[in-house]
């Protein structure tokens, strides 16, 4: 066979050689810029906007002094402390089921799906739950907003769980069936208790995920200038307040925009720290968007 | 004993099975409940929406194309920039710095951060940094310059197809630079050895051996990426302007399936309502095609290995 490699380096392949190297380069700036530019912009323009009482009192209307975004902290925790108490059950059940029973035909379907489903837009989800429960009881409710978010949280439980159970070594669960434990003790004890670690990381992960949600909240639960009185009426939340304020003609909304938008900002490095403080060392690997 | 164990077992696994059960049921409730809510639409309209090139809710016309235009617009050119820097990206992590796997690393995760930044952040930032910033340093010296080429012929505002296009390239980025970086990290080193052994230089091993190599992964790479530009919502919301059009002018308002959806969904009844929810339909069923491509793309490649994502 005829090789078309030429037998030394010629001036040409040196410069086309430096030249990818450059471009190269010239992308990984390219791809961090924008990283530094929004996080730097967010903290400029969003601190002098935070202050205790930005904090902690409600919302007032246009122009009139001393806003706050009290309400939409507490809608956004409310919300996604409802989407978890729905999604965690479901998702490490089934994330074991994918792990301990991956040679099912019902595993790999739904675990096929599962990777679907993490793909998938989440105003579909949104919308999915506007027209399953908005639509039917006529009320917009951090309810409606909890199960949307439980959907988007739902495939990244399930998905970093059965990753995080298939690296626990096969030997402890031979080891323990071998002492005539139960499969299913195995299965709650052994197994479980080795990959907690990752379980953890996946719930803080779909956690920091559904917090920075906008539009499946914005269709369900939309948004309000008042405490919610009960999960089923409309409840304001930090990303839709960013979305209204943001697209709002008053630089007052504006600027309390930029200052919701650096609450967002921290509460998702808090989660993203906890990340790396629960995280174990094998699971390093393991992604935010997943 | 023995009986006991069996039916603890059967429990187990009875439970378990209802939890990725339940994925199933959700996957195929999706598509069911958004074909219910969008039925009066699909009976009016029939077909036609997809192609219907109006969009006027007040006279009941109503017609999908112009949103998936804008998203086929908008994606194209997120693609067009995002992708050869998220290669690049790819390469430098993977390639260059082989032997520095802690820098990589580091890199990566800062990279990775970028995917963890909620997209209404992105919109905040479009909104009031990258409008302002393109209008005034890239649209209106292309306009000067190029205007006679309709794609740049329209009077640049900020909110319009171009800059949409623009953030959802930065949002995408992340995706895909991170599965490319994985699928290109299962490369054998034998057959980058092969090539060194031959005399072939540093980017001769990369562009002839590891990327041919690796090219379906990359294209499962590819395919997210447009995944995610496709379903993207809320930024694309902020800066696109929500006027449905038509229009090879790159600095024209427009709209795209997701944008409309959240837009205009809280003014809406009725039909109106209805064919909204159809446009849901639509990116659902364009998102369900879009992952089960890239899945099985990324699956050829990474057999064996497994891949996060």
């Amino acid at each position: 066979m005829k090789s078309n490699l030429p037998t030394s380096i010629s001036l040409w392949r040196k410069i086309v050689n430096k030249l990818m190297t450059v471009l190269v380069l010239v992308a990984v700036v390219l791809a961090v810029i924008p990283l530094i530019l929004i996080l730097g912009d967010v903290f400029v323009r969003g601190a002098p906007a935070i202050s205790i009482g930005f904090l902690t009192h409600l919302p007032t209307p246009v122009d009139v002094p001393g806003g706050g975004i009290a309400n939409a902290i507490i809608g956004t925790f409310t919300m996604v402390g409802i989407a978890s108490l729905i999604s965690v059950p479901i998702g490490i059940g089934a994330g074991i089921f994918f792990s301990e029973w991956s040679n099912s035909k019902l595993a790999t379907i739904s675990g096929f799906m599962n990777d679907v489903l993490t793909g998938f837009p989440s105003i579909v989800l949104g919308l999915f739950v506007f027209v399953i429960l908005v639509l039917t009881t006529k009320q917009f409710s951090a309810f409606a907003g909890g199960l949307a978010l439980s959907f988007v949280m739902l495939p990244i439980i399930a998905r970093t769980t059965s990753e995080s159970l298939r690296l626990v070594p096969m030997t402890l669960r031979e080891a323990s069936m071998a002492l005539g434990v139960p499969r299913w003790k195995t299965v709650l004890r052994i197994v479980i208790s080795t990959g907690k670690n990752g379980l953890l990381t996946g719930i803080l992960l779909a956690v920091a995920r559904a917090t920075g949600e906008t539009a499946p909240i914005l269709l369900t639960a939309s948004t309000s200038q008042y405490f919610a009185k009960s999960i089923f009426q409309p409840t304001a939340s930090l990303t839709v307040l960013i979305y209204n304020y943001a697209t709002s003609a008053s630089t007052s909304w504006q600027t309390q925009a930029w200052g919701a938008a650096l609450v967002l900002i921290l509460i998702m490095l808090g989660l993203n720290l906890l990340v790396k403080l629960t995280v174990g060392r094998n699971l390093a690997g393991t992604r935010a968007e997943l | 004993m023995q009986f006991r164990q069996l039916r603890g077992d059967t429990i187990l696994k009875i439970i378990l099975a209802v939890a990725s059960l339940f994925i199933i049921v959700l996957v195929v409730g999706l598509a069911v409940e958004l074909s219910l809510g969008s039925a009066s639409s699909i009976f009016k309209f029939g077909p036609g929406f997809l192609i219907g090139s109006n969009w006027e809710p007040s006279q009941n016309v109503l017609g999908a194309l112009p949103f998936i235009y804008g998203t086929l617009l908008t994606s194209a050119i997120a693609i067009l920039i995002g992708f050869p820097i998220s290669l690049g990206v790819a390469i430098f992590i993977s390639e260059k710095l082989k032997s520095h796997q802690t820098f990589g690393f580091m890199l990566g995760t800062i990279i990775d951060l970028l995917a963890a930044v909620p997209s209404v952040i992105y919109g905040l930032w479009g909104v009031f940094i990258l409008i302002p910033f393109l209008r005034d340093y890239v649209e209106k010296p292309l306009h000067n310059s190029f205007g006679f080429i309709p794609l740049f012929s329209g009077h640049p505002f900020g909110y319009d197809f171009f800059t949409a296009g623009v953030i959802l390239a930065i949002m995408i980025i992340p995706t895909m630079s991170a599965v490319s970086r994985d699928v290109l990290s299962v490369v054998p080193n034998s057959q980058r050895e092969a090539m060194y052994s031959l005399g072939a230089t540093d980017w001769e091993v990369t562009g002839k051996t590891v990327l041919p190599y690796a090219r379906s992964g990359i294209f499962g790479a590819f395919i997210l990426g447009l995944g995610r530009a496709f379903g993207e919502t809320m930024a694309v919301t902020m800066v696109i302007g929500n006027i449905p059009s038509i229009s090879s002018n790159l600095f024209s308002a427009g709209a795209t399936l997701s944008s409309i959806i959240a837009n205009d969904f809280s003014e809406s009844t009725g039909i109106f309502q209805s064919s909204i929810i159809e446009l849901g339909l639509i990116l659902f069923f364009v998102a369900l095609l879009i992952n089960v491509l890239a899945r099985l793309l990324l699956w050829r490649v990474t057999r064996g290995t497994r891949v996060k994502f």
